[in-house]
């Protein structure tokens, strides 16, 4: 795990991910993240990554991606694609399962309202 | 008293009326009180909502009726799941003030079984951990020795049960937040198949990794409890609509002539010597008891720590993504326009483990990167799988340690991620695969800090699992 293959190149040579990607991905994820916090960042990602690497080892080109093992078990396995899921449909109902919550309760842990909406600060910057 | 107090001696001391619920949950609290300011189990007490739960047991005790299954047995619950009226923060800042206004269908399951909830339990932030030193609140110590981790994330819901602060407890699993915690600290856990119980109402971390399970004293306790909170829910489209078995009454089936698989790969380098002996011997008492011993093979387990910290960090990029402090939740006041809110209000909300996962998750799917990480590792995860159907054409269940090492101490590992990330190689690959896995308690280190002895097994068989859990609990 903690074998550094390349251990004797200069880190900015082996670095996967660099500054400018820690502030792209910051944006993309909606953090701000300090200074601090962006090297930090930057050294974890870098580590993590690289040990994420070994599965490069493998050669996964006829392998089809799995994102999820609930259309493989517990399921009719006569049939294909969302057939197989056909006891988690039913017909809509106008209440739904439960009530919805009352407007109050729905508002109830908000950081911010008017009683009816949630406020925000302003969208639009000026 | 307390030590020896499982589901049914609690639950028949009730109903005999040689103690009352309310009682039992008053000497419970005296017990939270005295030793939880050292454990740091609990995040927060539910008095009201268990002492109203404890009245209704003691009336129909009264009356000579028979009790639920769970009638007046005092349980915790990890803080992942919500609790209608309960603050309910995820061992997370941004949520530190949160009221939920509805129930997780676990916690209604077992309530409505006769359960009484004495308050919500510490865990690493979102489940994120394997040493609950991520809880934004307090670290919590293991009960066996004060210095050391209980293991990650449920963390609280472990030490609970060990230091009698809970007859039971839930916890959720994701890499082996149940069953690494219960290694540490010396108690039975249990991973259920994925879509076995309802997630509806846990906190989500990964969709497709997130499983609810039982932290208890006894393997017969861990099945009485799967009992009450397994089954279809409507309001969980991943939960199965597959028969529940009797748990408790399969346990008594006998195991001889069961074939117990040994995968090599568990046995390697960086296995703790201490580790290995126990579990070897427990594996020689599992033949012993009839069961045929057949070493399997697992060839891509190295592979199993880097395809889950990608598909996990994913889905927790996307799911974590609703912590917006609009509907509710922590809202950073300084900020003048709606996206600085939402930054400000993440970044101060969540704490570093957190980001760290919401970086590695949105980098894996970025542009550019997707096919690289996120594609790739679900295709070994496509391998990973494999392998479980090859091993279990042959054998019934698999068994291993459920942890390199026993407890490690506070501080150990937490300025090293990947270190951390490691503790977990033995339980993740369970949830990749969305098998059920248990973990029991199979002897000590020289230091006297519990071992775990991890048995798995096929899809929606638990209680194969459960039983070979039992037979090995009785027998040691």
């Amino acid at each position: 795990m903690s074998v550094r293959v390349f251990a004797a190149l200069p880190v900015y040579i082996r670095m996967k991910v660099t500054e400018k990607d820690v502030a792209y991905v910051a944006d993309l994820a909606n953090l701000e993240l300090t200074g601090d916090e962006r090297a930090r960042m930057l050294r974890d990602l870098n580590s993590i990554l690289e040990y994420v690497d070994r599965l490069n080892e493998l050669d996964t080109k006829d392998v089809p991606p799995m994102a999820q093992v609930s259309d493989r078990y517990g399921v009719d396995e006569s049939k294909t694609g969302s057939a197989r899921f056909a006891y988690a449909s039913r017909e809509d109902i106008l209440e739904g399962l439960r009530k919805s919550l009352p407007h109050e309760v729905a508002l109830q842990n908000a950081p911010d309202t008017d009683g009816t909406f949630f406020k925000v600060p302003k969208v639009i910057e000026r | 008293m307390q030590n020896a107090l499982t589901i049914d001696a609690a639950r028949s001391a009730i109903q005999q009326r040689t103690t009352t619920a309310k009682a039992l949950a008053e000497t419970f609290y005296a017990e939270i009180e005295k030793d939880d300011p050292q454990i740091g189990a609990y995040l927060t007490l539910s008095k009201d909502r268990a002492f109203a739960k404890a009245a209704e047991i003691d009336a129909l005790a009264e009356k000579g009726e028979p009790l639920p299954p769970l009638g007046g047995v005092p349980v915790g619950i990890k803080d992942v799941m919500v609790t209608r009226g309960v603050r309910t923060t995820a061992g997370s800042k941004i949520l530190g003030n949160y009221i939920p206004p509805y129930d997780c269908t676990a916690v209604a399951r077992l309530e409505a079984a006769g359960a009484v909830v004495l308050g919500k339990l510490n865990c690493d932030e979102f489940a994120m951990g394997s040493s609950t030193e991520n809880s934004a609140w307090h670290p919590v110590h293991n009960p066996r020795d004060l210095s050391r981790v209980p293991g990650g994330s449920s963390g609280g819901s472990a030490a609970a049960v060990a230091a009698d602060m809970a007859v039971a407890t839930l916890g959720s699993d994701t890499g082996g937040s149940i069953r690494q915690p219960a290694s540490f600290c010396g108690v039975v856990g249990l991973m259920p198949t994925y879509g076995r119980v309802s997630r509806y109402g846990l906190i989500a971390f990964a969709s497709s990794l997130d499983h609810i399970g039982p932290l208890t004293k006894t393997v017969r306790d861990a099945a009485i409890v799967l009992r009450t909170v397994a089954g279809r829910d409507p309001m969980d489209a991943t939960s199965a609509e597959v028969l529940v078995p009797d748990y408790v009454a399969e346990l008594e089936k006998p195991v001889r002539g069961l074939k117990l698989g040994v995968p090599k790969e568990y046995f390697g380098a960086g296995l703790d010597p201490d580790v290995k002996n126990s579990v070897e011997a427990a594996i020689q008492k599992l033949a012993e008891l009839g069961c045929e011993i057949v070493p399997v093979s697992l060839p891509h387990t190295k592979y199993a720590i880097p395809t889950y910290y990608i598909v996990a960090t994913a889905e927790a990029s996307s799911n974590l993504a609703r912590f917006d402090g609009v509907r509710y939740g922590y809202r950073a006041s300084d900020a003048r326009t709606l996206s600085e809110m939402y930054r400000r209000s993440r970044d101060h909300g969540f704490g570093a483990e957190v980001k760290r996962r919401i970086m590695l998750g949105t980098y894996a799917l970025s542009a550019g990167y997707y096919d690289a990480y996120y594609l790739k590792a679900q295709k070994v995860r496509t391998l990973l799988v494999r392998d479980f159907e090859e091993a279990f054409k042959k054998v019934d269940a698999i068994v291993t340690p459920t942890s390199p090492t026993a407890a490690f101490k506070l501080g150990e590992k937490v300025d090293d991620p990947l270190a951390m990330y490691l503790a977990d190689i033995f339980t993740v690959t369970a949830d990749l695969a969305g098998i059920p896995g248990i973990s029991v308690p199979c002897g000590e280190t020289k230091e006297n800090l519990p071992i775990g002895l991890q048995i798995l097994g096929k899809h929606f068989d638990e209680a194969t699992i459960l039983r070979v859990a039992h037979a090995y609990e009785q027998s040691a």
